[in-house]
Order: C-alpha cells, then structure tokens, then sequence
C-alpha cells in the first residue's frame, strides 16, 4: 500500500506530470473559456460536446489533406463557429428553449462528424510543432514546460487572459455582462441583445471548435471517431465551478488536467485498479465538484448571470 | 448647469417635440389613436390617463423604443424617425421608466456608464456622475452594487443618468409610484429647477393632485385617444377624473353589515430571513386583522411586503407555528394548501406567473387554488366540469370580458384577469383574505369593482388585509393602515390618524415626534 | 429587412399538429440531399430507409422491437421536460437497470431456480433506474448542481461500470473470451410473443406504461402539478406544490422506467449481457420526448418512427454501404426541425422593414 503510494507521489512530482497535465487541460481550457463568453452574454449552450467534435474531425480532415496545423486549426474553428451559428438561429432567432437546442447540437454534432471523420480513421498526420528557443527550452525542468509547448497551449492562455481583459477593462466587455445579467434593461437602453449573444455564440463555437482540433492535431495525431470523450460536457462543468469568472477557469481546467493525468498514469503503475475505475475518474470527479461549488455557494445565491437560459423576445 | 435653451422672447415660440397623429397597432389592438401632442421648453406637460389609456405606448414611440403605425414626430420644427433610444438621446430626449433599467449585479458607475453614449473615459463617468448627483441633490456613490440600493435610491440613478446627457425633453413615467410622499415632493422640487433651466417636461402620471400641483399643462388620453389638452390647475379633480375615465365612477359604497368581529387573522411576532439573498429581513412583524374588518398595509415595495406574503400565504413557513394564527389555529408550519382548507385565501401582487400560470387556461387556474379545499378533486382525479363552473361563476360575477368560455389567462387584459383572481378567492366566501396590490395596472372601471368586492366580503364577517402602495386606495377602502418599512411593520393607525403626512413619515422611515399615542406604542416603529 | 419574432396571444393548436408533419417533411428533403452529397442515390435512399423497412412482417416487429424501449424511456423523460427538469442520463439509467437485474440472472445461471427470476428481475430493473436517477435529482435538490450535468456524467460511469462486470466477474467463462454473460435461462427470459418474431412483452409493458401516463397527466391532480411546475413554477408554490419533491419524483418515474426497458432489453430480444446493449436509446428518446411534444400519443408514434429510422438504418448501411452515422445525423436534424417548427406554435415571425436613420438635429 504504502509502496503504491510512493510511486503515484513518484508520478505527480515529475516533469512528465506538469507537461501532461498540461496538455491534457489545453481543450478543457479552450472550449470552456468560450463557453464563459457566451454564458456571461445569458446564453446556455449545450452543444460544446457537439462542437468540439466537430472541430475534431474537420480539423484534422483539413490538416490532412493540407498538411498544415494551422489549417487544420482554422477549420476546426470554422466548424466549431458554424455549429453555434445554427445554435443561434433557432435560440435567438427562433426563441427555442436553449436547453433541448444545445442537445439537438450535440447529437447532430457527434453523428456528422462522425460521417465526416470515417474517412479519416487510421490516418497520421504530423502532430502540432512545439516552439523551441535555443537556450531557454534546453533548461532542466522549467525548459520544457515554459518553451517547450505547442501553439494552442500558448494560447489558449493568450485567450483567458484576452478574455478576463475583455470583460473587465472594455466597454464591450460591460455591455456584455449587462445583457447577461438583465437583457430587459440592456434592450431599454438600446443594445443589440441578440447581436451580441449571438456574437458571444459564435465565439464561444469557434473557441470550442479549436479545442476539439487540438485533440487530433496536438494531443494525439490521429482521430477516433468520439475522441472528445465527454470533454464538452466537463467544460460546461467548468464554467459553472469557475463561478463564471476567468481566473477560476484556470484553476478548474487545470484541476481536470490532473485527474485526467491520474487516470492514464495509475494504469501504468499495475496497482490492479480496474480501468474502468480510472476511466470514469473525470466523469465523478465532475459530479463531485459541481456538488461542492454549489454547496459553498449556499448563502451567497448563485453566481450565474441572471438571465442565463432565459429565452429574449424583444417587442417592437 | 447652464440654461439649456436661451431665454427670452416668447417662450411659448415652437414646440421642442411634436407628436402628429401618432397611432400604435398590435394586431388588431389600437394602443395609440391619432394622437396629437406638443411639448414646448420650460413647462412641465402632465400625460395623465388611467393604466391602459396608451400613455407608455406613446412615450415609448416618443423615444425611439418602437415605431408608431401611423404618425410622424417632429423635433424643433423638423420631421424625425428614432431608429433606437440612442438616436433620441443624441437629440437630447432623456427618459426615466416605471421599471427602472437597471443592472443589479453591477455598480452605479457601471450602470450609468451603460445609458451613455461611449464618448468619455470610464474614470471621467463615474466623477462627473458624483458631482451632477451632488448638484441636484440626488446623493449616489459610484461603487456600490446596485442590488443593494433602496428604490428611491435607484430611482436616482436613473434620473442622475439622464441629466448627464444634458437632455432638453425629459420624459418621466410615472416617477413617484415607487416614491414615498416625502420623497415625491424633493422629486418636485428637483423637476421644478429643471423646468427652470429651460428644459422641457413630460410628466406621465394618473395622480391627479400630483398633477394639479406641478403640471403646467395637461393631455389626457383614454382608450388610446388623447382626449383633451387643458390647464390641470384650472380644473376639478373630479373633472380631469372624469376626463380620464369617461364616466363617473361611483364612490366605494361602503359596507353594511356586521360590525367588527373577533381577530380571524393574527400575526404574532413574525421574524423571517428572506430567500433571496437581496431580500428584506421580516422583524418582528405583529398585526391583528379582525372578521368585518379591511386593514391596509402600506409602504413602498421592496420593503418585505412580498416576504410577509409569502409567509401568510404559506409558500414559506415560519420559524414557529404561533407566528401566523388564522381563526385561532396556529398556522405558521402549515403550507398553502392547509391554509387554504383553514378558510384563507390570498392574492398575490403578480398576477401573471405567480397568480395564475399564463399560458394555461383560466380552468386550470381555477383548479391552481381551487384544488385544496374547492371540491374540484376527487380521489387524485379532477372534475373538470367542477373548474368551469367556477370560471363561469366568476365570469359571471365579477364581469370578466373575455373572448371565450375558458381562454389562456395571458390573453385577458389586465383589470380582466385581475377581476378573475380576485374573484376566483372571494367565491370561495373566505374566513381570512390576504391581497397584494390589489389594483396595480388596472384600469379605473375594473379597479372599482374589485374594491367594491373587498369592502362586500369584509362586510359578510371576513377579515382583508391588503397590502398596497397606492395610499388613495387605501384612503378609500381601509378601515386601519399600519406602515411596512425594512421590513418592519409599524402598529396600524385608525382611518382618522392616518393622514397623507404620517403615513409618508412612517413610509419613509421616520417615527412622527410627539405624542401620537398609537405610533409611540409600539417600539417596532422606529425606523432608521 | 429582418425577420422578427412575435409572441402570439394564444398558442396556436394548429400548428400545433401540423408542427411535427412540418418537421419530418423539411428533414426528409434535407436528408436527401444529405444523401445527394455524399454520392447515393437519394430516392432509392429514402426507399431503403424508410419504405422497404414497413413492408416486411419481420422488419415490422423489428421497429416494434426497437420501438419499446424508445417509448418506454420517452415518456418517463416527457414527465420531467413537462416539468422543466432535465433528465439527460436516461442511457446511464437504462444501463443501470440492465445491469441490475442481470445480477440476478448471472447469479441464479445454471441453478433450478423458479419462474421468480423473471419478475425479481424486473423488480430490480425498475428500482436500480428508480435509484440511479435519484442520484442528480438529490444533487440538485440539495445541492443545487445542474441535473443535466451531473445526469450526464453519470452515464459514463454507468458505461463504465457495465463494461467492467462484463469483461471481469460477470464474464461467461465458456464464452471464448468474448465481453458477455452467458446467455440467460428460460427462466430469466422475456420469451418472445410470436412465432418469427422478437416482439415480446415488454411491448405489452410499454403500452401499459403509455396508458397510465397518459391519464395521469390529463386527468389528475398529480398530472396538474406536474405540467404547473413546469409551466410557471411560482405559481405551482402558490398552487401548495413543492417543487423539489417533484423533481424527485419525475427523476424517480424517468429512471424507473428507463431501468425497466433495460433490463426488459437485456431479459428479451437481447438474451445476455453485453457492452452494446443500447445504440443510444436514452438519447434517441430525448428526441422521441421532443418529436412527440411530450404527449404520450405523439411519444407513440414518435417512437415507432424513430425506430424505423434506425431500422434503416441498418438496412442502408448493408444494402447502399451509408455509414451508420446518417441515421444520428438524421436523428440531430430531426430535432432541430421539430424544435424551430414548435417555436411558431407560441410566435409568429414578421418581415420588419428597416428603420431609416433619424434625421439629425442641432443637437
């Protein structure tokens, strides 16, 4: 027992364990800080899981039949925004309740990319290209981790701060929060209320696209059809834990990133823990956490934007 | 401030704003009729008409917020069409609504930062806000949420806001329904000062004294008409009444029949926390409403009246079973439904979404209250026909127009669908009624019958408690009015002792110094 | 020039029956020219799919079949949507239930056990479902945690824990090292109700459970409650009505049911244990609940149509080689029709002609 619980001690106190970590909180990271933007706006948007795997599998089709990351990146994107932009025709458009429009995302989601991606199963392509700077990535441990990353984890960190930016020190960033929290007065005073969810939809289709992409162009480089794995769900998780406030998100994505590195290293160490014990670790992890951040929460109400999921039909 | 216009010649020169012909349709509903209104600088123009009468409609018009059918505005002499608010506001036209435009979980900087126009730095906002609700005497501090601010205090942003913009036509709606009398009166005179700097006016209202004593000029509209444009000080309340309304409405007759009876309702030292973080703490509330008896509660909203609702009606319980009694059972840990079998009944101040499901049917409405202790269920299972009769009853009643047997309640009008919820209760011949705002947005006609209809049932031995912010209602149909403030309640004052001015104080917190006995009493009274 | 939406003073019942028409017809074109692209024929297509699958006696109990479980599980989860609670982990509580009451059979396999197994099994099914739905409605109600989250999540760990017993203790050891249980006894079998056909009882089951629902919902005090709370859930407060045991009780209901249509699968056509026992029927019901306006006739026959689908489903991909992903594919496109087709049941949508620029005054 004791002998075991050297080795996972052996495991998280390595490099290897920051650097996994890290990649494996990248898309976590991404489609959640896009989700954040959209939800802040008053928009629930069920379909990341949707999204995400749509980025996957065009993504990398894209970066397959182009050879180029940053192809396969821009169209993952693209697939991600085009997703939300059916999102945000039926919610706002049509006033359909957000809830039964994000599932509709994710099945159709999930079942068209697959379609997509069949054709691509079994292929390799060259994965991302990690940045190297001549002396500084050489240093023993910090090297590594600082300089040694891919471009989406740069930024995907690059975005959170843009993000915390955005909604804190702009005037648009304020507006937006205004329409998240009363889109009543927000369209009194003459806002745009769906121009500017449904902007705050696209881009948090298009930051949940780049995290799918991330997946087969960075992660691992091939695709298997469902590689998200329930990655879209865990973000939404994540918003919710993060108390909508970017900071937190760090600290939520990263945690994830943990357990997912706990889930893949402890099969290594042959403790005869039944995979399918580690394998549903996230999954609990997030059920647990949602249960906590809402128990603390208690006294102080919710946190969420008040009229987060509230369907606007504004009278002319 | 500067003058905003230049003085001299005639002031009575060009209108600022021309409303021509304006008319507003929905469907086949006319909100607005050819209306014709014009608003010259330095004069304080009074909108009056009963609610319904199409006075938001055509405000709303005024200011870019929708677009009239038919009509056109002129502004200083030129044809105008307002695609948003934000082109008004570029004009100069402020307004300040009923419901406040406001954004609770941010800051009064922020707030203000968001009704103008992005031409100044942050930082230059949030000081020049300070200074120009220091100069007019409307105190804000920038960095406070304003989840936490009183209504009064809201109120003022809203209008510190639109005096930023250096407007030439303010539009108020409304303005002191959520005020107390003392706090209506530095309105006035904050509204005067304006008048005085060459601004113009447009002071919406159904406050006839209000009206009479600030208002240069007045349009009345009714039915989506405008009626007549008259001088408000050269006419009788009861002319621009009748004006208004179209019609004398009778008097309130008040009731024959028993004399007061025993207490059939008694709140005991009621002391609740709210739900809702930003609520109001219930302290020690007391109160003692007698069979025969209509006793008002009055006090501006957001005081704890929805919370004591809530904890008569049951929908919360209180902390001990004595701290509500109705007909001498201890009630307090008892939910809505055993109330309601004990013979209580309630309104509650909303009519749509918590008096009645919308979008269902006035039947299944009906069977909402009726189903604890109406006979409308039998062994789980519900006697539609049982529900209709009851809609056909109160229909019947209590005059509901409608456009069918059994419509959703979302398409009555609003006296309607009051009519129907009140009545729906009173049918039920009640031990104990409990009504907030009874007559809140409804129009004249409908409001007379439901008040009538309380006064009637407190005659046939029950005990009303009605809570509501209209002081002339409670003038006219309480027998006793005690004061809701932060929460606390104060002890009722008799019909004689509760004039306008002490029900203001109370309102507004203060205790009358003196020896007013029955305020004395109770040391609960004492506010801030 | 922009379209802009207008709330109607009364919904409209028309549109109301002719919404889910209107649906199916705009998904069926779309779908062709789905078809179109990606190289097959598409009227043959349709044919295959939706045609041929009706004509054939076998193929019809076989919709039948697939049929059963989709409704059962839709009208479970049509309670909680009236409600406005949602129960997204109906896959996790079908496989519960599955899981449930196959511990009984692979306990009693190979004894002489009575005709007990049976029912026991089902009883089983039905609580494990009941009890594993509990599980985010009590997180909610206590908690205040997102249901549909924490209902999700739990589905991959009931995926989990299946594929665990199947391919570990619970793993037929004559099997050839294939992840399954040994097949079910007799006892332990929904035998089928026909000869040359796998329709079996549980179909009975179903319509039972259909008819029940159907009449609770329209005619009693429960079914009042039910639609109140979610209709106007203030006014179901004032109505008596506490909200959070009603939550726990459509979550309950929902998973009960979906707890039974696992193990009626597992217990009937299936006849063993197996990581592939549901192609998503806790998903496909939530389509079957919407296409069906959460209305236990229109669940009816939302569920035989979405059934034939998968039918089809497996008809094209053998007879035209279209890959088994159309068929979600369709199902995603499907609801999103019906959903912007419900939408103008309560608005209508105008042409609003732009507004010109105010003139501008001395300002």
């Amino acid at each position: 027992m004791l002998d075991a619980l050297g080795q996972i001690l052996g495991l998280i106190f390595s490099v290897n364990f920051i650097l996994t970590v890290i990649t494996a909180s990248t898309p976590l990271l991404l489609a959640a800080s896009g989700e954040l933007v959209a939800e802040r706006s008053g928009v629930l948007n069920l379909g990341v899981e949707g999204m995400m795997i749509m980025g996957a599998a065009c993504g990398f089709a894209a970066a397959y039949v182009s050879d180029s990351t940053i192809v396969g990146a821009l169209c993952g994107i693209l697939a991600g925004a085009a997703m939300a932009a059916i999102f945000a025709f039926l919610t706002l458009g049509l006033a359909v309740n957000q809830v039964a429009t994000g599932l509709a995302l994710t099945i159709l989601g999930t079942g068209l990319s697959g379609l997509i991606g069949a054709g691509f199963v079994g292929m390799r392509i060259t994965p991302a290209p990690q940045l190297y700077l001549p002396v500084l990535t050489g240093l023993p441990v910090v090297g590594r981790i600082l300089f040694g990353q891919d471009a989406f984890v740069y930024f995907s960190f690059a975005l959170i701060i843009g993000i915390w930016l955005f909604l804190y020190r702009t005037r648009s960033g304020l507006i937006l929060r205004a329409v998240g929290d009363n889109h009543v007065s927000a369209h009194a005073l003459g806002y745009p209320v769906l121009k500017i969810r449904m902007l705050a939809v696209l881009f948090g289709g298009g930051c949940a696209g780049l995290a799918g992409a991330f997946l087969p162009l960075a992660y691992t480089p091939f695709f298997i059809p469902g590689m998200t794995a329930g990655r879209g769900w865990i973000a939404l998780a994540l918003v919710v834990f993060a108390s909508w406030r970017p900071g937190r998100l760090v600290a939520g994505a990263y945690l994830f990133g943990a357990v997912t590195f706990l889930q893949l290293s402890v099969q290594g160490l042959g403790l005869g823990i039944p995979p399918q014990v580690m394998s549903s670790l996230p999954y609990l992890a997030t059920v647990v956490v949602l249960v906590l951040i809402s128990r603390t929460r208690g006294a102080s109400g919710s946190a969420a934007p008040a009229s987060l999921g509230v369907v606007f039909v504004p009278d002319r | 401030m500067h003058d905003v216009l230049p003085r001299g010649g005639s002031t009575r020169a060009e209108p600022l704003l021309q409303a021509i012909g304006i008319t507003k349709r929905y469907g086949s509903f006319l909100a607005n009729d050819g209306i014709d209104l014009d608003l010259y600088p330095a004069e304080i123009h009074a909108l009056l008409g009963e609610n319904g009468a199409g006075k938001s409609t055509l405000v709303k018009a005024m200011y870019g917020l929708i677009q009239p059918s038919e009509g056109e505005l002129r502004w200083m002499g030129r044809k105008i069409i307002l695609a948003g608010p934000s082109e008004a506001r570029a004009l100069g036209i402020g307004m300040v609504f009923q419901h406040f435009s406001l954004f609770e979980n941010l800051t009064v900087a922020e707030n203000v930062a968001l009704g103008l126009a992005p031409t100044e730095s942050f930082k230059s906002i949030s000081e020049r806000l300070e200074e120009t609700a220091r100069v007019y005497g409307l105190p804000l501090e920038p960095n406070r949420e304003v989840w936490r601010l009183s209504v009064g205090e809201r109120q003022r942003i809203e209008i510190v806001r639109m005096l930023m913009q250096n407007p030439k036509l303010l539009i108020l709606d409304e303005p002191t329904a959520v005020l107390t009398p003392q706090e209506a009166d530095q309105l006035f005179v904050v509204l005067t000062r304006l008048k005085g700097e060459g601004r113009a006016i447009l002071y919406i209202s159904h406050k006839l004294d209000e009206v009479k004593r600030l208002c240069d000029t007045a349009t009345i509209l009714r039915g989506g008409k405008k009626i007549s444009t008259c001088d408000p000080r050269k006419e009788t309340a009861a002319s621009l009444a009748r004006m208004m309304v179209g019609a004398e409405i009778g008097e309130v007759k008040l009731a024959t029949g028993g004399g007061v009876t025993v207490p059939r309702l008694v709140i005991y030292q009621l002391s609740l926390a709210p739900d809702d973080p930003h609520g109001t703490y219930l302290d020690n509330v007391s109160l003692e409403v007698s069979g025969g008896e209509v006793v008002g509660i009055a006090g501006v909203s957001g005081n704890g009246q929805d919370e004591l609702f809530a904890a008569l009606s049951g929908e919360r319980l209180s902390p001990g079973e004595g701290a509500v009694v109705i007909d001498g059972l201890a009630a307090g840990l008892l939910g809505v439904n055993e109330r309601r079998r004990m013979g209580a009944a309630f309104v509650p101040e909303e009519r749509l979404g918590h008096g009645t499901a919308p979008r269902m049917k006035l039947s299944e409405n009906a069977l909402l209250t009726g189903h604890a202790a109406s006979g409308m269920v039998k062994h789980g299972f519900v006697d539609r026909p049982a529900t209709l009769a009851t809609v056909d009853r109160t229909t019947e009643t209590f005059d509901v127009r409608k456009a069918k047997r059994d419509p959703e309640a979302m398409s009555l009008s609003g006296g309607n669908l009051q009519k129907f919820i009140v009545g729906r209760e009173i049918l039920r011949e009640p031990g104990v009624l409990v009504v907030s705002q009874p007559t809140w947005g409804v129009d004249a006609g409908a409001a007379a019958t439901i008040r009538q209809a309380l006064i009637d049932l407190a005659g046939r031995g029950t005990a009303v408690l009605v809570v509501s912010q209209d002081l002339d209602e409670l003038a006219e149909i309480a027998d006793r009015i005690a004061v809701m403030f932060h929460g606390r309640l104060s002890a009722p004052l008799s019909a004689a002792e509760a004039t306008r001015e002490t029900l203001g104080l109370l309102m507004g917190g203060a205790t009358t110094p003196g020896s007013e006995t029955s305020v004395e009493e109770t040391s609960h009274a004492a506010g801030a | 020039m922009l379209l802009a939406l207008e709330r109607r003073a009364e919904r409209s019942t028309a549109i109301g029956i002719a919404s889910p028409v209107i649906a199916v017809a705009l998904t069926l074109a779309t779908v062709a020219v789905l078809f179109a692209i990606i190289g097959k024929n598409p009227i043959e297509a349709l044919d295959v799919y939706f045609l041929e699958p009706l004509l054939d006696p076998f193929s019809l109990g076989e919709i039948v079949v697939k049929a059963t479980p989709l409704v059962m599980i839709a009208i479970g989860l049509s309670l909680c949507y009236i409600a406005n609670v949602w129960n997204i982990g109906a896959e996790g509580q079908f496989l519960v239930g599955a899981v449930a009451g196959s511990w009984l059979a692979v306990r009693t396999n190979g004894t002489d056990a009575g005709y007990w197994v049976l029912p026991a099994m089902l009883v089983l099914g039905t609580l494990a479902g009941a009890l594993y739905a509990l599980i985010p409605a009590i997180c909610k109600v206590r908690f205040g945690a997102s249901e549909i989250l924490t209902s999700l999540m739990l589905v991959y760990v009931a995926y989990y824990g299946m594929d665990y017993l199947v391919r570990g203790p619970w793993r037929d050891p004559k099997g050839l090292n294939f992840p399954t249980t040994a097949p079910f006894d007799p006892v332990a079998t929904l035998p089928p109700l026909f000869e040359g056909s796998r329709v079996h009882s549980g179909t009975l089951i179903a319509l039972m459970v259909v008819m029940l629902i159907a009449v609770m919902l329209g005619r009693t005090i429960m079914g009042f409650e039910i639609r109140l709370v979610g209709a106007a859930p203030k006014a179901a407060g004032f109505s008596g009505f506490n909200a959070d045991r009603l939550v726990l009780f459509t979550f309950a209901i929902s998973g009960a049911l979906a707890g039974l249509a696992g193990i009626i699968e597992v217990a009937g056509p299936i006849g063993y244990l197996q990581p592939d026992i549901s192609p998503g029927y806790g998903f496909t019901a939530i389509i079957v609940a919407f296409l069906g306006r959460l209305n236990p006739i229109g669940i009816l026959i939302a569920g035989f149509f979405l059934a034939l689908t998968f039918i089809g489903g497996e008809n094209a991909e053998i007879a035209m080689k279209v890959p088994l992903d159309l068929t979600k594919v369709f199902q995603g496109i499907l609801l999103f029709y019906v959903l912007a087709c419900d939408s103008m049941i309560a608005y209508r949508v105008r042409l609003i002609r732009g507004v010109r620029k105010a003139v501008p005054a001395n300002a």
